[in-house]
């Protein structure tokens, strides 16, 4: 691999998949018809909370192939740089490269740059991406993410969430995806309250997904046989932190308990 | 028609190699060192926005002296050879060494072909996977392309001989705050004092996860530089 020097008038700038093109890494696959949904990986439901110090981001751990459960401890929330990070729903493999991608232009226009990229313009970024992906979404291949941070100028924290054309949309309380969205996000709805501590939204972010996964048979629930729990990651001025699995494991066994006792909360 | 007129090429080199030194000489000069923890680099810089020092990837650092434009490019070509063999082979992969024959490789072709050869000296630092830093490495590629292997400390500009004879000398890997000091001192020279604001510091530090580069300034640099 040789050192990438380009003339003043075609520099590709900070922009690393500009860069990408421009050296012929990026080769866009041509191929028609509709990708069977047994045929690819699936990952399912997401969902982020703004609180009074930041915003979470959680998601479970199952992918499933059609009918089957392909992965139980897939990882569906990941860090996009120190202080911000996606959720992604959608056909696997796409959406992990996405995500992977998108990591590397964070990184590469910090480095390039010098300077931190706004959250606003990390989230367009974003949306770039998404909607670079329409012709593979029209094919089945969607990756639908959710991008959350902490907004240093603003001193809050911040969500987005998208639609398949990179559509991008900010929500001031919670946002959610995949396929048992709507039952998390209900169970969301209902328990959220403004200036929530960490503490409280990482109980609520666990029921949702527990009552997602109690209805949607792509979304998987605590796994305490094997030591799977959902992916929870808190975001605030002090950066990205994803919880410990024991944390988790605690608190989902209190949510269990509740449960068992007949407690609706 | 006029034929041009028969210059040896030795003259032409010496020429090319004289200029370069001299636009290299005009900047101020910048010191790199091993210390306990990683390595350290530290550059006379008034400019607290155009940097001498840069990171190129988790664990390599740049470094450059002579002419700004110059060396930012050469930079940037650096975070996009490494960001890009990063991508397409797998993080651990991208290492000081290939970058640092790239640029040799550039910087010998400009060298030779162009009209000007390229008035820069620079360094690429990595911090090895050995805790006790016995493969920690720090390339110096000059304005001709020659590369060099550097021992535990090295010099980049103009007066590297007379900077040298201030450097104090150690028997193992100082402390930041020891190995600071004696670059400092080193760049000051006997006639004058540098301060925080006139230096730019950094480091490749062990510790310090996966993106070992950090900038020393503020209050930081001048506790450390405090006695």
């Amino acid at each position: 691999m040789n050192l990438p020097i380009f003339s003043p008038h075609d520099d590709p700038g900070p922009d690393f998949a500009q860069l990408l093109r421009r050296s012929g890494f990026a080769h866009e696959i041509e191929f028609s018809g509709v990708v069977p949904v047994e045929d690819y990986r699936h990952g399912t439901t997401c969902v982020a909370i703004r609180f009074s110090e930041g915003v979470l981001l959680a998601g479970d751990r199952r992918a499933t192939s059609g009918n089957l459960i392909s992965h139980r401890s897939i990882e569906k929330v990941f860090p996009a740089d120190r202080l911000s990070g996606v959720a992604i729903a959608g056909a696997a493999g796409p959406a992990v490269e996405m995500v992977k991608l998108f990591q590397l232009q964070l990184e590469h226009y910090e480095k390039v740059e010098g300077t931190l990229l706004s959250l606003e313009g990390k989230a367009n970024q974003l949306g770039q991406m998404i909607r670079n992906n329409l012709p593979a979404a029209m094919q089945g291949l969607a990756v639908v993410p959710i991008f959350a941070g902490y907004d240093v100028t603003q001193s809050e924290g911040r969500l987005f969430e998208y639609d398949l054309t990179g559509g991008r949309y900010e929500e001031t309380e919670h946002a959610s995806t995949g396929s048992g969205s709507l039952h998390a996000g209900t169970v969301v709805k209902l328990g959220f309250r403004h200036d929530m501590t960490a503490a409280e939204v990482t109980d609520l972010a666990i029921k949702a997904l527990f009552e997602a996964a109690d209805e949607d048979s792509a979304t998987g629930g605590p796994d305490p046989i094997r030591g799977i729990y959902p992916v929870v990651a808190i975001i605030t001025a002090d950066g990205y932190a994803r919880l410990p699995d024991d944390d988790l494991a605690e608190r989902t066994a209190t949510l269990v308990e509740a449960r068992r006792q007949g407690q609706a909360d | 028609m006029n034929m041009p007129f028969y210059v040896a090429p030795e003259q032409v080199m010496k020429d090319r190699a004289d200029y370069a030194r001299k636009g290299i000489a005009r900047g101020r000069s910048l010191i790199a060192f091993r210390f306990d923890e990683g390595v350290a680099i530290c550059a006379e810089n008034t400019s607290t926005t155009l940097h001498k020092i840069s990171e190129i990837y988790d664990r390599i650092a740049f470094a450059g002296v002579g002419k700004y434009n110059e060396f930012d490019q050469l930079r940037i070509a650096g975070v996009r050879h490494a960001d890009m063999k990063g991508f397409s082979f797998s993080r651990e992969d991208v290492d000081a060494r290939s970058l640092a024959n790239q640029y040799a490789q550039i910087l010998g072709q400009v060298f030779t072909h162009e009209m000007k050869p390229m008035e820069v000296e620079i360094l690429v630092a990595e911090l090895g996977l050995q805790p006790d830093g016995s493969d920690d490495q720090m390339f110096r590629i000059l304005y001709d392309g020659t590369v060099g292997d550097e021992g535990s400390v090295v010099v980049l500009g103009g007066q590297t001989e007379s900077i040298s004879e201030h450097l104090e000398t150690f028997d193992s890997p100082p402390s930041l705050r020891d190995g600071l000091r004696s670059a400092v001192a080193a760049l000051s020279g006997p006639d004058r004092a540098l301060s925080a604001g006139d230096l730019e510091v950094a480091a490749l530090q062990r510790g310090n996860g996966r993106r070992t580069f950090r900038r020393i300034d503020g209050d930081e640099l001048e506790a450390l530089l405090a006695d």
